[in-house]
């Protein structure tokens, strides 16, 4: 079956298959983390049963999905040695230590404060639990601030030197952390799973109103989500057409590759290239549907500014378009849906009908997996977009692989497309199953007595509360 | 120079490794017991005494990972590709080791199966684990910077024979960690596990001890030379004075001595391998200074660990803390 492949193309591929596996799981467990420390916050403040239901009932799906980032995660750790030796070997001392800044300051802290998040409220009491759950939430944003600082010094490269063994030796630490596209990076990161944790909650919380419209937990999921949506997507894409310009400044091939342009515009006026069929080969765009100008306006923010194509570059040095052009558009299209939905959210909740328009609550729904979507057409985008690099301009794909065999990286790659399709595949039914169970509006019904108006309980109406650990 | 940075690495990975296989090694060695253990109810209470803490213990193996490509990149770059199917079978053993915990109580008729990937990933993780070690001590083939030897070279009886001493000795550990943390019936049943396990793993380690010193002239001179035969004789008394702490902590049923015992006597081997290796971070060329990241690498990553790793410590131990004494059935944690 893949007799006619390299070993090279087996580990990119393999690469490519274990970290999007992998960036699926992080990318909602960044902002769940973040949204269970303000449940939680919102339950000690107000003493709303609401929100301690609401918080145990994430919690649980955290607890899985968590589970799969950790064991996804320990896989990359060791792919970068296993088939990405020589790499290892020459980036090692500037990408290495940042990764291990990374597990000392971020997956020990995520792992050791999780425990006593999931299971210890009775044990440790409310504050220090509160303190234990805000930790995991800080610990996941420490993560993704080392890991895109590597990844951002891969793209633009700054802050080192090369000595006699060819490895790259690093001279300038802070210029190394903050090299020119990491800030940009890491917003649009972070950003990101906050968006892909939104419309999650808020696709959820819009399945339970459709079905039982009464539902306070869902009513309060959904409306926290629309609100996300509706303030956190237009800075995003504010975020992504800065993070542009910064791509633009540093890696004006992968620019080019992105937008479909094989020729240069030496005086500006570059259109837009809505749709068309990138042909790489021929290096030419087939059925363009095109806007005059607006590729200017975008990309410069100004009409008369050269832009360069792919033909500016040796040919050795491009990237590939025919897959990024495509991952691009579908990621900025998500961008765009996700603002509209969060409009639309904000016009009904304006008119008062956030929680009973069925119609707005199944768009939701269909929004719900979208996150995921752009996040994984973002980095596709962003990485293949730096080929033919490892670390763009100074080292080559081809001249980063380890000396494996192609049986060798072969039979691993099957192991892990059989293994991760398995256990993910149910790992995912599992989480999809959590979510289909309604989320309890109070503590314990029969205990507490008849309905309350306000929402507001005082401690003492519910001392028997069994508020967490409870069987579920 | 003998306190260069790269020896204060060398220590802190080892610290790091030392660490990984003392904690997820009664995780694993719980997963190892599984079958054995009565029913589904007692299974889960062994599963439960382990729940809040696997995940930070399991962190130490990406430390070692993470940390060796931090400051070791040519040890890391040499050392995976040869222990390449080692490394993703273990990857592939922790993954369904990993998602045991939370999928056994999400699913009633798939439990079996996840109880099942439980017992296998982790018997697999540890093989893998016990192979790379054996492959690691009788060496690896190295030309320039990379990796020469074939896809087979860490299969050979001696990597079979560490593999089954650890296969043992991560199950001493879970049986002795089941006796700290259970009580009435299945602490009964860890007590006649660890007898027996503790007998077969002294066996094994007196096999892996007897084998090593012939693998290397250089482990020979190391053990049985003039004058380092005699501070190496440490080692062996030590251990004997550990092996009977343990005996006499099964003996006379106490609930914490034969746990840590049975960790002193991971750590004297531990050390003992220490004692062969040096100074070889790969054995058997590969020195540790050669290995070493550049000093600014070193350096940066060091002020971290100073401070970090004392309070990673901390807070490790103040969740054992937390999450201390005896599990019960009702503390279900799901």
């Amino acid at each position: 079956m893949f007799n006619d492949f390299a070993a090279i193309d087996l580990a990119r591929f393999q690469f490519a298959f274990t970290v999007s596996a992998h960036i699926i799981f992080p990318a909602f467990t960044i902002g769940l983390a973040s949204f269970l420390a303000v449940l939680n916050a919102l339950w000690l403040w107000w003493r709303d049963d609401v929100y301690l239901r609401l918080f145990d009932y994430w919690k649980t799906i955290f607890a899985v999905t968590f589970g799969m980032g950790v064991v996804s995660g320990i896989v990359m750790s060791y792919q970068f040695g296993t088939n990405w030796s020589v790499f290892s070997d020459r980036a090692g001392p500037v990408i290495g230590p940042l990764m291990g800044y990374e597990v000392l300051s971020a997956f020990f802290l995520e792992a050791g404060f999780l425990g006593i998040m999931l299971f210890g409220r009775q044990r440790v009491g409310e504050k220090l639990h509160m303190a234990a759950t805000a930790i995991v939430a800080v610990g996941t944003l420490f993560s993704a601030f080392w890991i895109l600082s590597a990844n951002s010094w891969m793209q633009t490269p700054a802050g080192y030197g090369i000595n006699e063994l060819g490895q790259f030796v690093p001279e300038n630490w802070w210029a190394i952390i903050f090299n020119p596209s990491f800030p940009y990076r890491l917003v649009h990161m972070v950003l990101a799973a906050y968006l892909t944790t939104a419309f999650v909650v808020g696709a959820v919380g819009a399945w339970h109103l459709l079905r039982t419209p009464e539902s306070r937990g869902a009513a309060i999921m959904f409306s926290m989500a629309m609100w996300m949506a509706l303030i956190v997507t237009p800075i995003q894409i504010f975020a992504g057409d800065a993070h542009g310009l910064n791509t633009l400044a540093h890696q004006p091939a992968k620019i080019a590759a992105i937008e479909g342009h094989y020729e240069s515009y030496p005086e500006g006026r570059v259109p837009l290239i809505l749709f068309g069929l990138p042909d790489d080969d021929a290096g030419e765009m087939r059925y363009a549907v095109e806007i005059p100008l607006l590729g200017s306006l975008i990309l410069t923010h100004d009409l008369n500014t050269p832009m360069q194509g792919l033909d500016a570059f040796p040919e050795d040095e491009r990237p590939k378009s025919a897959l990024i052009f495509w991952t691009f558009r579908i990621m900025v299209a998500v961008g765009f849906a996700m603002l509209g939905l969060g409009l639309w959210a904000a016009f009904a909740r304006w008119r008062g009908h956030l929680t009973t328009s069925p119609w707005l609550h199944r768009a939701a729904v269909l929004m719900g997996p979208t996150g995921f979507l752009a996040v994984l057409c973002g980095w596709i985008t962003t990485e293949v977009g730096r080929q033919p690099y490892t670390v763009y301009g100074l080292l080559r794909t081809t001249d980063s692989v380890a000396p494996l065999q192609a049986e060798a990286v072969a039979t691993s790659l099957i192991a892990f497309i059989i293994v991760y399709f398995f256990v993910f595949g149910f790992g995912t039914l599992y989480v999809l199953r959590l979510m289909s169970k309604r989320p309890k509006d109070r503590v314990d019904i029969e205990e507490i007595g008849p309905t309350r108006s306000s929402g507001i309980t005082p401690v003492a109406a519910s001392p028997s509360a069994p508020h967490t650990t409870a069987k579920e | 120079m003998v306190f260069d940075l790269s020896f204060i690495w060398a220590g802190l990975i080892a610290f790091g490794v030392l660490a990984y296989v003392l904690l997820d090694g009664f995780d694993l060695g719980i997963g190892i017991l599984f079958p054995f253990l009565k029913d589904r109810q007692e299974r889960h209470l062994a599963m439960n005494t382990i729940a809040p803490v696997w995940d930070g213990n399991e962190t130490w193996l990406v430390l070692g990972g993470g940390g060796l490509f931090a400051v070791f990149p040519l040890a890391y770059a040499i050392v995976m590709p040869a222990l390449y199917p080692l490394i993703i079978a273990m990857l592939l053993g922790l993954v369904f080791r990993g998602v045991a915990f939370e999928f056994v109580h999400r699913t009633a008729r798939m439990q079996g199966f996840w109880e099942i990937g439980f017992w296998g990933g982790s018997l697999v993780a540890t093989l893998a684990q016990g192979m790379a070690l054996g492959a690691l001590v009788q060496g690896i083939t190295v030309e320039g910077r990379a990796y020469a030897g074939g896809n087979w070279d860490w299969f050979t009886p001696f990597s079979v024979l560490t593999a089954l001493a650890l296969l043992v000795g991560y199950a001493l550990l879970g049986a002795t960690w089941l006796i700290l943390k259970t009580e009435g019936e299945t602490l009964q049943r860890a007590q006649r596990f660890a007898r027996p396990l503790a007998l077969a793993f002294l066996v094994a380690i007196a096999a892996v001890s007897l084998a090593t010193p012939f693998l290397h002239p250089q482990y020979l001179e190391r053990w049985f030379g003039w004058p380092s035969g005699l501070y190496s004789a440490i080692v062996p008394v030590l251990l004997a004075l550990a092996v009977w702490q343990l005996w006499s902590g099964l003996f006379h049923g106490h609930p914490m001595r034969p746990f840590l015992a049975t960790v002193a006597i991971f750590v004297i081997s531990f050390a003992g391998l220490g004692v062969s290796f040096y100074p070889n971070l790969v054995p058997p060329s590969l020195t540790i200074v050669e290995a070493a990241a550049p000093d600014a690498s070193l350096k940066f990553l060091l002020v971290g660990a100073v401070v970090l790793i004392p309070v990673i410590l901390a807070y490790t131990a103040f969740s054992y803390w937390v999450f201390r004494g005896k599990v019960k059935h009702s503390d279900g944690y799901h």
